[in-house]
């Protein structure tokens, strides 16, 4: 039911108070600015809406519910402390056009979120302007494009992408308007060494890499990977979709890359709840410099202010109004202050060691690894293909199962290469009784698909609703609700 | 389901049958509709495009992923199947029946470079394990 639905003529917030003034005069406002018909809002009484709205999440799972190891999504959880913070009414109610002098208390918290960004990914220069990790891919492509224009070197055309990668990677470059080419991945989850040689050139802009990989492992030949790719003269692109896994511990700029993005809502535990909002901060090489998106803060003489076009103007420019989701980034601050320098190194050991230690415990319980030879990173993928083809039940099937559970499920069907995957991702702030109650659902469920396979095949069962159809929702997408005529 | 004999296929999973005028059609393989799942959506070439051979030339979706369809030929696209459109869920139930387009090849002799039906099923066994 939507709120629309619950709609009655006239009813208010407050029903029993009286109405406080009366309605504007439309005669009052010029005929230009009067829309011509009424908006068509909810007409509810705060009871409504509350009970509406808590009654909606209440049908949700949520990190704040349950155990949720999406894999690549990193769904850890988001203390309370940042959200408390960033909260405060200072911060709520600064005008985001308001002049740098009354906001020196926000743009030092955003000028110390650049510097300890910096400081952990070994970039030389961050800016926080992306609005989500997606844009922060476009920016960081669009910087690329930048460099390689100002050097007069337009043969380059091309972004190469292992065939491992999330699909935003080659979506990013050719909205930046290269082409994406693929390169192929080994059986143990690497690069194609020999395939990357192959196809490098001087039409290579760039490559564009996870590493840890979707795979859920670190991609071992890296600094090969960056001889190769930069003695073509192509840069090297760093996605930090798993960055979660290396905090603290390796440098992307380390391993050569020329341009990052952060997924704030990942590793830096900003809410990933109702779409976002996100947060794709950039960081770049000494070289890529000039080229950052607007507006940078900058400190001088204990003052802080944002920089504009007259600071950079080699910039690829503004990427929304303002300076990126302020309070978003302010709870990423906040969490990166809680933790320190050590704290960070800590997500790092604890994420690799839940995931290895749920990995270990799942292939005793008789699920098959994708690639048994290798570590897992912060993730790992099991693959279901044996299961499916001894009792028909899917990846799929285990997943919806999982929510009878009481667990959100992992990623499904992602990576692409891997057929009837699981991507779990436990992340470093579950205990290890959860991770052993994870384990135990996943080996009663093995036992169903074996024994009762129909069970797995008709989950959920104890859900708000049952197995949603996935052709039907997306041949007949319907977001938009509309008024009866 | 077994790979038919009287096709050609290319390793990135798409099926060729040559007709009497020449033209062939193409589909993508049992294998790759096994793989994708549940296709909601088909994205054919325009007609009168013209190919090269392991150029991307169209796109299925699915409820896991999109995944891009190669040219196994260099040619003009002559015709699309249409009926896809609407019921692209043809290919799961039969996909090698539910061609996508028609192509006129620029050189048939390209056709002897695909993969006959034992090379691609190794392939394919290939791939389970």
């Amino acid at each position: 039911m939507l709120i629309f639905d619950l709609s009655q003529p006239g009813r208010r917030n407050l029903s029993q108070a009286p109405r406080a003034a009366a309605e504007p005069d439309p005669d009052a406002i010029p005929a230009d600015f009067l829309r011509q018909s009424r908006p068509v809002l909810p007409e509810v009484s705060e009871l409504d809406a509350v009970r509406h709205y808590t009654n909606l999440s209440r049908k949700n799972y949520s990190i704040d519910t349950q155990f949720y190891p999406l894999g690549s999504c990193t769904m850890k959880y988001n203390p309370r402390a940042c959200n408390y913070l960033a909260m405060l009414p200072q911060f709520l109610a600064r005008h985001p056009s308001a002049p740098s002098d009354t906001g020196q208390g926000f743009l030092a918290c955003m000028y110390e979120l650049q510097e300890m960004l910096k400081d952990v990914t070994g970039m030389a220069g961050v800016s926080l302007a992306p609005m989500a990790g997606a844009q922060g891919e476009f920016a960081g492509v669009a910087m690329i494009r930048a460099y390689h224009s100002a050097r007069g070197d337009n043969a380059r055309t091309e972004i190469l992408v292992p065939n491992a990668a999330h699909g935003t990677n080659p979506a990013s470059a050719v909205m930046c308007g290269y082409t994406a080419r693929e390169i192929h991945t080994d059986s143990e989850g690497n690069v194609d060494l020999a395939a990357l040689r192959a196809v490098v050139g001087p039409h290579t802009a760039g490559l564009m890499l996870t590493n840890p990989s979707t795979l859920g492992v670190f991609e071992r030949a890296i600094m090969e990977i960056r001889e190769i790719v930069h003695a073509a003269g192509g840069l090297l692109y760093y996605d930090g979709a798993n960055l979660n896994a290396i905090l603290g511990k390796v440098k992307p700029g380390d391993m050569g890359f020329d341009v990052i993005h952060m997924n704030l809502h990942k590793t830096f535990s900003t809410p990933h709840g109702g779409g976002g909002p996100g947060a794709g901060p950039v960081g770049v090489a000494t070289r890529l410099l000039p080229y950052l998106p607007l507006p940078v803060v900058v400190q001088k003489d204990d003052a802080y202010r944002l920089q504009d076009e007259q600071d950079l103007p080699h910039s690829i420019g503004r990427l929304s109004a303002h300076a990126g989701n302020a309070g978003v980034l302010l709870r990423a601050y906040i969490y990166a202050k809680l933790l320190g320098r050590e704290g960070m190194q800590r997500v790092a050991e604890f994420a690799t060691l839940n995931a290895n230690y749920l990995m270990i415990q799942l292939k005793r319980a008789g699920y098959t690894l994708a690639f048994p030879a290798r570590r897992a990173s912060h993730e790992f993928i099991i693959t279901l293909k044996d299961l499916k083809d001894k009792t028909g039940v899917t990846a799929m099937d285990v997943a919806k199962r999982l929510l009878d559970k009481g667990f959100h499920a992992p990623t499904t069907y992602f990576p692409l290469l891997v057929p009837e995957c699981l991507l779990i991702e436990p992340t470093e702030t579950e205990s290890r009784q959860t991770l052993d109650a994870f384990v135990q659902a996943m080996k009663e469920i093995l036992a169903e698909a074996h024994h009762s396979p129909d069970v797995l095949k008709s989950a959920p069962h104890t859900t708000p609703v049952r197995r949603l159809d996935d052709v039907k929702a997306a041949r007949e997408l319907n977001l938009t609700w509309k008024p009866a005529a | 389901m077994t790979t038919p004999a009287h096709l050609k296929y290319a390793r990135s999973h798409e099926w060729v049958k040559q007709d009497a005028d020449g033209t062939v059609i193409v589909g993508i393989t049992h294998h790759a509709q096994e793989m994708l799942g549940d296709l909601v959506f088909v994205e054919a070439p325009v007609v009168g495009r013209k190919l090269k051979k392991g150029e991307e030339c169209a796109v299925v979706e699915s409820v896991k992923a999109a995944a891009d369809i190669y040219a196994p030929l260099s040619g003009e696209v002559v015709a699309v199947n249409a009926d896809l459109a609407d019921a692209p869920e043809k290919i799961n139930a039969d996909a090698y029946s539910s061609w996508i387009f028609r192509l006129k090849p620029d050189d048939i002799s390209e056709l002897s470079g695909l993969l006959d039906a034992a090379d691609y099923q190794k392939i394919t066994d290939q791939e389970k394990h």
